[in-house]
């Protein structure tokens, strides 16, 4: 949250000498009917009125403790990379089998058909779709605002060509353009493939983004900005953007969780996380047949699916409710 | 006319029980922040027909009181006390009842009668709407009956103007519209809320006409809400003043608007700048000291602009305009909407384009500058819009926002920065802890305050307002127009004033220019052109701005009415056939329109 919230701008030293206040606001009331300046101190920007908001947004709270649950577990269990973990088995090693690999007290999630430990497996398989899904969300976010910024603000011929291109972005069905790419990025791990997929899926955002700003670029104040000569760059980060991100976080939130569903199709499809490495979705695809058999093998990274996604979304929901309090202000 | 002596209490022509009545009302909202109490125990009533004005800044409650009449408060609000409206009492009433009760017995004209108008029906579809819904006429005999109400209302062409849409006709029309379909039922009490707010000054005192002489002719009670001292001078029987939710003074017309007795009362028309009083109301404005060999601060010579449409012919909104603001002088540009008023300010500023003519400012030419010549000139300006709401960044704290031209053309450091914007706070009266403060935490004038105070960080010596004080209040706009005399006397900027409203133009601006569809009709000292006008639509545009004072506003009314009928002219007032028939609705239970037998006898004078 703390990206939204206004900076304060100078440091200690702006504080202000809040000693006289009382006395100046009392003056200003008796100069005329002019409502005196809130008396207490506090003072709340923009950023800590949606904050507050935010945080009585039960569904929102409850998903972030449960996904910073989720992400806390996928992460320490198994470790990252050369750290290790605190489960004591490894998701690359098969392990005797009991029975027919059912959920035991041993193996919690149960056991694949070569015995490998499930519940290792599972949560590297959340790992790297957490990763995806964030990375995709920061990746597609920057280059949509960028381009519906750019676009919004300098109209003309910059609009036409950025907008066309994200035209030609949008007719390309993104699953097989996503799918080729991300077998070509498939050499470069992970990262790669994030990176592509943050590189297809901008343009909702663009479109969005360039929305809000032909509107704002009309504001008063922004033409106030450029009547004192404030250049172009300036204008968009300080004036522009800071009032556009309600609908870019919201709308980053909501990519998030839609780069996890895309992540999932192109591994269940065979496109994306390559053997031996394994997502969530190529767990999927791969136990696709056990269904009837082995149900934990395909219900364990379904639950994960789904409970990352509706996380999000909730998060997503919260964050837009505190945006726009004008959607639920009849609530009591 | 009716003829009316607003010295007696009560007009003559209100009779019989009150058509609407408010006792002990109480409205509370429940929000975020928790409860606010709105409307706090307030009584009034409206008898058939009689004006009575409800008058208080915006947050006073009027509003709220007059939605509570027709139930159309949003679900976290509670309403104590008892609203009647005839013999039903609002709070008693289920949705059947109360949606039978709206428009039949309780109708309402709003203040923008383009979102008021729904854009995709046609007038007559949304005239129809309420005949067929009441049951009073269907099909052929609605239209029929829509296209009389037309007529009543005087729209020529009542028939074609049935099947236009709302964006084909202009705002005093529209309002027209508003209006008809307020009296399509006949309700017996009307509620008109800041119904001439949006219209230019002769569009206002032709609705004013119109409604005037719909509460003689139908005898129809009309509440008005109100913030213009001038439309409650010229309206109402009765005056009530709202503050804070509260009920400070009722009384007549006369009473209140010439003898307040309350402190508030007193202080708002204290605050009402007086067309024809001249200077000198809120503090003088410093004497122009310029010589005619000084370099204008501003000069415009032959100025087109123009507005290129796709798929239509280029609209010229600015056609061959000259003229000039000395230094230190302020001149006043009037107009009504659409004259291109704002334009010019916009163009003056550089930010938009002329077609053709020249904008220079102190000598040197917006044209012909680019980068940073262009920079460097527009540190000379400062501007001040018109909505304080939306000119200031809600992101940044109101330091910033002042300090942003500093930061923009790199002058001084943080410490001398802040210093300046501490020292401009002092000057437009704001506390210096406004410093932190966000602009959503202030009030309407504060925060035009600070959009002075911006204008003003860079020492400016042309300052280009366009509207600045058409958004406040009255008592607000008193001292901030204070306040910017005292400011003009001690910076001795240049200011190029754009408004609409001539009172506020004749107590400060040195010269006056009207502008009509993009072209000067007449220039010249404040004087000449506010008090002795030469062209003909400067004296209507003067006739129809109403003053607060009802016995002079009546004579400038009359005054008004013979210039018009001198111009050939006529004065709008509803038409009503001797043979009209007051509909009766057929599903309507128990209230009905017996009460007001004795219309025609008024109607037919």
């Amino acid at each position: 949250m703390s990206d939204i919230r206004n900076s304060n701008p100078g440091g200690e030293d702006y504080e202000p000498q809040i000693s006289a206040s009382g006395t100046d606001a009392v003056g200003l009331a008796a100069g005329g009917s002019a409502a005196p300046l809130p008396t207490e101190d506090k003072s709340y920007s923009q950023g800590q009125l949606v904050a507050r908001r935010f945080f009585r947004h039960r569904g929102a709270i409850t998903s972030m403790i449960v996904l910073g649950l989720l992400v806390v577990v996928a992460f320490t269990s198994i470790g990252v990379g050369p750290i290790p973990g605190w489960w004591p088995k490894d998701y690359t090693l098969q392990y005797d089998k009991i029975g027919d690999g059912a959920p035991t007290w041993e193996y919690p999630f149960g056991q694949d058909t070569g015995g490998k430990d499930y519940f290792a497996l599972v949560m590297r398989g959340t790992q790297f779709s957490l990763i995806i899904a964030f990375s995709v969300g920061i990746v597609s976010t920057i280059v949509g605002t960028v381009v519906g910024a750019l676009a919004g603000f300098y109209r003309g011929w910059v609009e036409s060509v950025l907008m066309r291109v994200t035209d030609v972005f949008i007719i390309i069905p993104l699953l097989a353009v996503a799918a080729v790419l991300g077998r070509m990025a498939g050499d470069s791990g992970i990262w790669g493939l994030a990176l592509v997929l943050g590189l297809v899926t901008w343009t909702s955002l663009a479109r969005l983004v360039r929305g809000e700003v032909l509107s704002l670029r009309e504001r008063d104040f922004v033409l106030a900005a450029r009547a004192v000569g404030t250049g172009a760059w300036r204008i968009i980060t300080r004036h522009v953007l800071p009032s556009a991100v309600g609908v870019i976080i919201v709308s980053a939130t909501l990519s998030i969780s839609s780069a996890i569903l895309l992540e999932t199709s192109l591994s269940y499809l065979g496109f994306g996380v390559q053997p031996p490495d394994t997502s969530l979705g190529t767990l999927i695809h791969d136990y696709q047949a056990a269904f009837s058999t082995r149900p934990w093998l395909f219900w364990w990274p379904g639950i994960m699916i789904l409970t990352i996604a509706l996380c999000v979304n909730f998060i997503g929901d919260g964050l837009r409710d505190a945006f726009d309090p004008r959607q639920n202000r009849t609530k009591d | 006319m009716t003829t009316l002596d607003i010295s007696t209490p009560g007009p003559a022509s209100a009779t019989g029980d009150a058509v609407l009545s408010f006792e002990g009302l109480d409205v509370t909202f429940k929000t975020e922040f928790g409860d606010v109490h709105a409307v706090k125990g307030i009584d009034l009533e409206v008898r058939p027909g009689e004006v009575v004005a409800l008058v208080g800044e915006s947050g006073s409650g009027k509003s709220v009181t007059s939605m509570t009449a027709l139930g159309l408060l949003p679900r976290n609000a509670r309403v104590g006390g008892t609203v009647r409206v005839g013999d039903k009492v609002v709070g008693a009433l289920d949705g059947k009842a109360l949606r039978d009760m709206r428009g039949n017995d309780v109708a309402m004209v709003f203040q923008e009668p383009m979102t008021a108008l729904n854009p995709v029906l046609t007038i007559g579809d949304q005239l129809t709407e309420g005949l067929q819904l009441h049951g009073i006429a269907y099909g052929k005999q609605a239209m029929a009956r829509a296209a009389d109400l037309l007529a009543m209302v005087g729209i020529p062409e009542p028939e074609r103007r049935l099947k236009q849409y709302p964006h084909e006709l202009s705002g005093g029309q529209r309002q027209r519209v508003v209006i008809a379909m307020a009296i399509a039922c006949d309700p017996k009490v009307i509620i008109a809320d800041e119904p001439t707010t949006a219209l230019d000054v002769t569009v206002q005192a032709e609705i004013l006409d119109l409604l005037r002489s719909l509460k003689d002719k139908l005898n129809t009670g009309i509440l008005l809400i109100t913030h213009n001292m001038g439309v409650v001078a010229d309206m109402a029987d009765r005056v009530a003043v709202m503050l804070k939710g509260d009920l400070v003074e009722t009384g007549t017309a006369d009473q209140v608007l010439n003898h307040p007795r309350h402190e508030y009362t007193k202080r708002l028309l204290a605050a009402v700048p007086h067309l024809g009083a001249g200077p000198g109301q809120f503090g003088d404005v410093a004497a122009v000291t310029a010589t005619p060999d000084d370099l204008p601060a501003l000069d415009l010579s032959n100025l087109v602009i123009e507005y290129r449409r796709v798929g239509k012919p280029t609209f010229r909104a600015v056609d061959d305009v000259s003229l000039s603001v000395a230094q230190g002088e302020i001149v006043g540009l009037v107009g009504e909407s659409g004259s291109g008023k704002s334009t010019i300010a916009k163009c003056a500023l550089g930010l938009i384009p002329a077609a053709s003519g020249s904008v220079s400012i102190l000598g040197s030419d917006f044209r012909r500058m680019k980068g940073k010549d262009l920079k460097a000139l527009r540190r000379r300006i400062g501007v001040v819009f018109q909505d304080p709401a939306s000119s200031l960044n809600p992101r940044l704290p109101i330091g910033d926002v002042i300090a942003e031209p500093l930061v923009v053309h790199q002058e001084g450091d943080d410490k001398s920065r802040r210093r300046r914007v501490l020292e401009l706070l002092d000057a437009v009266e704001l506390p210096r802890n406004a410093y932190n403060r966000y602009p959503h935490e202030l009030s309407g004038g504060q925060r035009q305050r600070v959009s002075i105070a911006r204008a003003l960080t860079l020492d400016p010596e042309l300052l280009v307002a366009d509207e600045p004080t058409s958004a406040l209040d009255v008592s607000v706009q008193a001292n901030v127009l204070k306040m910017f005399t005292a400011l003009q006397e001690r910076y001795k900027f240049a200011c190029l004033f754009v408004s609409h409203d001539l009172a506020v133009i004749d107590l400060l601006a040195h010269r006056v220019v009207v502008l009509q569809n993009g072209r000067i009709v007449e220039q010249g000292p404040r004087e000449e052109v506010l008090h002795h006008p030469r062209e003909e639509y400067t004296q209507r545009l003067i006739a129809a701005a109403p003053v607060p004072e009802p016995l002079e506003q009546r004579r400038r009314r009359e005054a008004r009415h013979a210039l018009l009928a001198q111009l050939g002219d006529e004065v709008t007032e509803l038409h009503v056939e001797d043979d009209y028939e007051r509909p009766y609705p057929t599903r309507d239970e128990g209230g009905n329109a017996s009460g007001l037998g004795g219309f025609m006898a008024d109607g037919g004078s």
